[in-house]
């Protein structure tokens, strides 16, 4: 036998033995050692999965939840919004989880938890039972907010496109059919929200493509935040020198409806604007399941945790990570961040697991790429110490900052740390 | 070559043994900082292309470039950065653990 095919078996034995486990007894322990259920193959959540099994050298049992069968990126999808990217470059295949570190992938979604009993009960009606439970849910929206955004279709004709996938391509199409002359609206919520200098990457990025393809078209940001909220001076100045007159920034706007049918944006107290093409970020949270399991304890939407392990303030033997948490000061909701997580995570769960202290020191960065033309990029970085008297991660004095000037230098960096990250998550 | 491994990896902990205090007793907690390198120097210091391995360098040259960072004395896009956000003694562990690891 080959030694690929020999993996490969290996792999299939893995995932015989999930449904085995589905099957089992939801509540005792296993045949093979402690059970680790994850909600959530994102960022976070599939590098918990690797980092357990690497660390707990494949003594903890492992299961992955999660509906997609590829890991579509966020970072870096701006650029296929721009044309500069396709969607299969921001994509990875969960397989190398499952072949090389024998993470069990359940190809669903988490309906319910059962905190007491220790079962987490998935959409298709299976229940899988943990000694610990990792949440790493995202973000969901907060669609009450925007009422017309509950009418019948109005979801698919004013997208978001702030989860990478199905909607990234129909952004996308949206702005290829906009006739040249035609105004593409982008809406942002009041911080915070997943990806601080998301939006203004994107304005960049749809501005990139106007440039080339629809030069009389315009791009208008309205922002309910009362300044641009990350590399502020480097966002200006690209939008300056590379989309004088093309990029149009309006502060203190905050979208309180939208009329999807005529692609009308409402305001607070502006007139009411109407686009050709709108694309709303509507405020967000926790995602459901989070929420619907009680671990949202700051004001219904974030989820507060213990920085040592990760472990819910409200919900024991339940750890939430990445975009779902209430962050600590200066930390962005990204997925850098929710890879540290998942890591910071995945140590403690192993440590507690085998009835050892966590380690009491966590120190992590965060390093934000931002593409301002297709080469030229910015970044924003920051380390992260966690402090014993606070109890919280707070930036090390001194450190982090951004990039004294947009380059080509950190575009090929930022599509190493793409392919590194990538790597680093589900390799 | 597998002595001479092993024999890296020795050197590697002889160099870090002046540093190491009761903190560095705990090697977990190390190996811990050392994977938030990862995210852009690859799991276990194995790097992709375009960025740097660091996995098997030596101690010495490893900590002298995040010392150089973290005191300007090395130009960096954003290495400067990072370096402050860590203790010497914090680098120099990191380093031997990074300089223990097979390339």
């Amino acid at each position: 036998m080959k030694r690929r095919q020999f993996v490969q078996t290996l792999g299939a034995g893995s995932v015989l033995g999930a449904s085995t486990l589905i099957a089992g007894c939801a509540t005792t322990g296993g045949s093979g050692g402690p059970r680790v259920v994850i909600i959530g193959g994102g960022y976070g959540g599939a590098t918990a999965a690797k980092y357990i099994r690497m660390w707990s050298e494949g003594t903890v049992n492992v299961t992955l939840v999660e509906p997609n069968a590829s890991f579509v990126s966020c970072p870096i999808s701006n650029l296929v919004l721009g044309g500069h990217k396709t969607m299969a470059d921001v994509t990875t295949p969960y397989d190398n989880l499952v072949k090389r570190h024998g993470v069990q992938l359940v190809r669903d979604m988490a309906a319910a938890i059962d905190p007491d009993k220790r079962v987490v009960k998935l959409a298709s009606g299976q229940e899988l039972g943990y000694d610990r439970l990792i949440v790493s849910p995202g973000i969901d929206f907060m669609w009450e907010t925007l009422p017309g955004m509950s009418k019948a279709g109005a979801q698919d004709r004013v997208l978001h496109a702030w989860k990478a996938g199905p909607q990234t391509v129909a952004l996308r199409k949206q702005l290829e059919a906009m006739p040249n002359g035609g105004v593409y609206a982008l809406t942002i919520p009041l911080a915070p929200y997943r990806c601080p200098p998301g939006p203004y990457e994107r304005a960049c990025m749809v501005a990139s493509y106007f440039k080339k393809a629809k030069p009389r078209s315009k791009v208008i940001i309205f922002d309910a935040n009362e300044d641009i909220q990350s590399k502020k001076g480097l966002f200006l100045k690209a939008w300056k020198e590379h989309y004088d007159g093309m990029i149009e920034y309006r502060p203190k706007h905050a979208v309180t409806d939208v009329d999807a049918a005529t692609n009308t944006l409402k305001f607070e107290f502006n007139d009411d604007f109407k686009p050709a093409v709108a694309n709303v970020v509507p405020a967000m949270r926790a995602g459901d399941i989070a929420v619907k399991t009680g671990l949202a304890t700051a004001n219904k939407r974030w989820c507060e945790v213990d920085w040592l392990t990760f472990e819910s303030k409200a919900v024991k033997n339940v750890h939430v990570l990445g975009d779902a948490l209430q962050i600590a000061p200066a930390m962005p909701k990204s997925g850098h961040m929710a890879n540290q997580h998942g890591k910071t995570c995945a140590a403690a769960v192993v440590a507690l697991l085998t009835g050892k202290q966590p380690a009491q020191l966590p120190i992590y960065n965060n390093t934000c790429y931002s593409f301002v033309t297709e080469e030229d990029v910015v970044h924003v970085a920051s380390v992260h110490r966690y402090d014993a008297a606070q109890k919280t991660m707070l930036t090390v004095p001194g450190s982090g900052g951004v990039s004294s000037a947009a380059s080509e230098l950190e575009g090929r960096y930022a599509m190493a740390w793409a392919r590194n990250i990538w790597a680093d998550v589900l390799a | 070559m597998k002595s001479w491994r092993h024999g890296l990896v020795l050197a590697a902990l002889t160099v870090a043994a002046p540093y190491a205090s009761a903190q560095a007793a705990d090697a977990l907690q190390v190996r811990n900082w050392a994977a938030a390198c990862a995210n852009c120097h690859g799991t276990n210091g194995v790097a992709q292309p375009g960025m740097e391995s660091l996995a098997g360098q030596k101690q010495e040259d490893l900590a002298k470039k995040m010392l150089d960072f973290k005191n300007g004395r090395k130009p960096a896009t954003v290495m400067h950065q990072l370096a402050k956000g860590y203790s010497d003694e914090q680098i120099q562990q990191i380093s031997a653990y990074f300089a223990a690891l097979k390339k």
